[in-house]
């Protein structure tokens, strides 16, 4: 039986319900918590602002404001005078193309965007499928026709006359592409069960990386020639090419030994439970994996091949970075502006690879699509 | 490994131990056929072309100058002085550069962690531009700038006893003399700073060339490194009290160190590496002593031996080095 209400119940009366807590954001929050979040926060934004506003002054005045944009050396001595990007106007053509025959730089042009297009087609989702292979060999192939001539009424142009940017790319696409299954064995065979492979393959690796790219280069300059049989000659840029595979497959091989060693065993456990044989199960179960794992590894491989390339101009090959040398060193009137040159296949260096650490990152997520975290 | 069965004991080509061994020794034939043909064609190349082999060149005297070195050193010294003049100034801009890019690295990688977002993001900002920039290139500019910002030696920037000029950097070093240690200050002469230690350009520009590039890739270490302690780590720092700067050197940099110490081996062994392009800018470090050895001598084979040498020599001991002090910081459980 319910008991009696007391008289000092009443019924239930909600209170009106109250306006959100007002959502702290917007910019003006952002900034306050991120640049004067306490005073130490604070006092580093203004010294670090003040800095950077002081030099971001002086380096708009020196690269824009007095700068010269006019192809005339005269005004870019002039006192005062900022930035001479004149010497890009004047000299772009042997900065990008390097000594080619000036009146058919058509074909290095044409050459080096096939070859862009394949890099970027390479990159593309919906072109990797086995076909891709086939595409850089017709690509190349018309690369090389298109750069050396000698066939369809195209004059010959000596390998020697090769350079700028056509010649960087050439190196780095060829030699990576070239690196990719040396590493591959090499990789392999580090960890084979056989002693005899696993030393070599680790002597090989190890000794690789213990030197500096210029003393392989070297090697391939001045050293090839004794080691081949008399009257054999084979052309600077091929054995130039030869070094940085070989050099390139050594760092390679360590980034996909990293891949195949965090394989869990596991995975070859159960591929030989199925029978599988050896090469199967590396072709099947273990470079599957390894490799997609290994793929952002890959990429910044490529990016310091691509900027170690600029080395062969110590080798007095004239890629970009030779080539711009060579331009600004052989004329008197422009030498003085080598700083400007220097800025400006910087930036076309780090176009390149800014791009490419981008690209690996998106790889990266599409990689990981579908691996738990 | 399979293991043969008992009723398998023939050799059969289905035996992996047996294919095992024929590849090995296939693998093994190979590389000494190969290794005979380069010998035999070099050995032949060379008795054609008259050339001279043997490392006896090292006794003779030099006959180039060096520019710069710690010892005195003049044309009529031999040859093998030369490069140990040229070894000594390899490990003086390498080690010295280990040190600044640790120390730059560090602060970028621990600055990409700050609440301050206009220092995480010139942090990013410096990593990205000078890791994508190949390091010859700032090398060379880093030359042009020494050679046509600073001014000639007579209007030198000066700033307290040190000197900046055309001529290099020059500061006060302390000098023994027979009262005890005092200091030799640089004095500005008409055409050069005169007393004191002075660096050349090319030093300058190599050292900072070297330290800017592989401080970008130190600091991305250190930031992986970071970001691989776990988060409850830094959490529990918070809850007993400690501030965001203790926090990070008693409980987050500690437990990075182990993640850090492998990558960073490489990239002090890149730097000792990438000092090698010195050759560009003209300082008389290894390479490009053994350069002009080669072109005056003409033994490529010897030069390119010496200089591989002494690059697997550093990679090796600092390879050792670095390995026993992971060993050191590595986890130490029960």
């Amino acid at each position: 039986m319910p008991s009696e209400s007391s008289p000092t119940t009443s019924t239930f009366q909600p209170i009106a319900p109250r306006p959100a807590p007002r959502q702290p954001g917007g910019l003006l929050r952002w900034l306050r918590v991120n640049l004067f979040g306490d005073w130490l926060t604070g006092l580093m934004t203004l010294i670090l602002g003040c800095a950077l506003l002081y030099g971001a002054t002086l380096f708009f005045s020196w690269a824009v404001l007095r700068a010269v944009w006019q192809p005339n050396f005269e005004a870019c001595r002039v006192d005062g005078a900022g930035a001479c990007w004149g010497v890009i106007a004047e000299k772009y053509r042997l900065i990008l193309f390097g000594r080619y025959p000036f009146e058919t730089q058509w074909r290095p042009l044409l050459a080096t965007s096939l070859l862009l297009a394949l890099l970027v087609a390479s990159c593309t989702r919906a072109f990797w499928h086995a076909w891709l292979a086939l595409l850089w060999a017709v690509v190349l192939a018309v690369f090389f026709t298109l750069m050396h001539g000698n066939v369809l009424g195209l004059c010959l142009v000596e390998t020697d006359r090769w350079g700028g940017l056509p010649l960087t790319l050439l190196l780095a696409s060829l030699s990576m592409a070239l690196a990719f299954p040396i590493a591959l064995a090499v990789a392999l065979g580090r960890r084979s069960s056989l002693p005899a492979i696993r030393t070599f393959c680790t002597l090989y690796v190890e000794l690789i990386r213990g030197v500096p790219l210029i003393s392989v280069l070297f090697m391939a300059s001045f050293m090839f020639p004794l080691f081949m049989p008399e009257g054999f000659t084979l052309d600077v840029l091929i054995r130039v090419l030869l070094g940085i595979t070989l050099f390139a497959a050594a760092y390679m091989a360590e980034v996909i030994r990293g891949g195949l060693q965090a394989m869990p065993q596991g995975q070859m456990e159960a591929a030989a439970t199925l029978g599988l044989s050896w090469w199967q199960t590396q072709r099947l179960v273990v470079l599957p994996q390894a490799l997609a794992r290994v793929v952002p590894s890959l990429m910044n491989n490529f990016i310091s091949t691509f900027k170690d390339t600029s080395l062969v101009t110590i080798v007095s090959l004239y890629e970009l970075t030779g080539a711009m040398s060579l331009a600004l060193n052989s004329d008197a009137d422009w030498r003085p502006f080598m700083l400007e040159g220097t800025l400006f296949i910087a930036l076309i260096y780090f176009v390149f690879c800014f791009a490419l650490s981008r690209y690996s990152l998106w790889v990266e997520q599409q990689v990981n699509h579908g691996t738990p975290r | 490994m399979l293991k043969r069965s008992p009723n398998q004991k023939r050799a059969s080509w289905r035996s992996p131990a047996l294919r095992g061994r024929l590849y090995q020794l296939l693998a093994i034939g190979l590389i000494a056929a190969a290794v005979w043909f380069l010998a035999h064609n070099t050995l032949r190349n060379m008795a054609l072309r008259g050339i001279q082999s043997g490392f006896d060149f090292l006794s003779d005297p030099a006959g180039f100058d060096i520019g710069e070195s710690l010892f005195p050193f003049d044309s009529g010294q031999p040859y093998w002085q030369a490069f140990l003049i040229g070894l000594s100034n390899t490990l003086r801009v390498a080690l010295l550069g280990i040190v600044l890019t640790t120390l730059l690295g560090t602060l970028l990688g621990v600055g990409r962690f700050s609440r301050n977002a206009l220092v995480r993001g010139v942090c990013y900002a410096y990593v990205e531009v000078f890791r994508n920039i190949p390091v010859l290139l700032q090398l060379l500019m880093w030359y042009l700038l020494f050679a046509q910002g600073l001014p000639a030696a007579s209007e030198a920037w000066t700033l307290g006893p040190l000197f900046l000029s055309k001529g290099g950097l020059s500061f006060p070093i302390p000098v023994w003399s027979g009262a005890g240690l005092v200091f030799d200050f640089p004095v500005k002469g008409e055409f050069a700073i005169e007393h004191g230690g002075s660096l050349t350009p090319e030093f300058l520009a190599l050292l900072l060339g070297l330290t800017f590039y592989t401080a970008a890739f130190v600091a991305e270490v250190v930031r992986s490194g970071l970001q691989s302690v776990d988060r409850g780590q830094r959490e529990a720092a918070v809850a007993l009290g400690l501030s965001p700067r203790q926090s990070m050197r008693l409980v987050l940099l500690p437990q990075a160190l182990r993640v850090i110490i492998p990558p960073l081996t490489n990239q002090f062994l890149n730097l000792t590496k990438n000092s090698s392009l010195a050759v560009a800018i003209g300082y008389p470090d290894v390479v490009s002593i053994a350069n002009t050895a080669l072109n005056q001598t003409g033994r490529a084979v010897e030069c390119i031996a010496i200089v591989m040498a002494v690059y697997l020599c550093t990679s090796l001991a600092t390879a050792a080095l670095m390995h026993r002090y992971n060993r050191r910081a590595a986890i130490k459980e029960r």
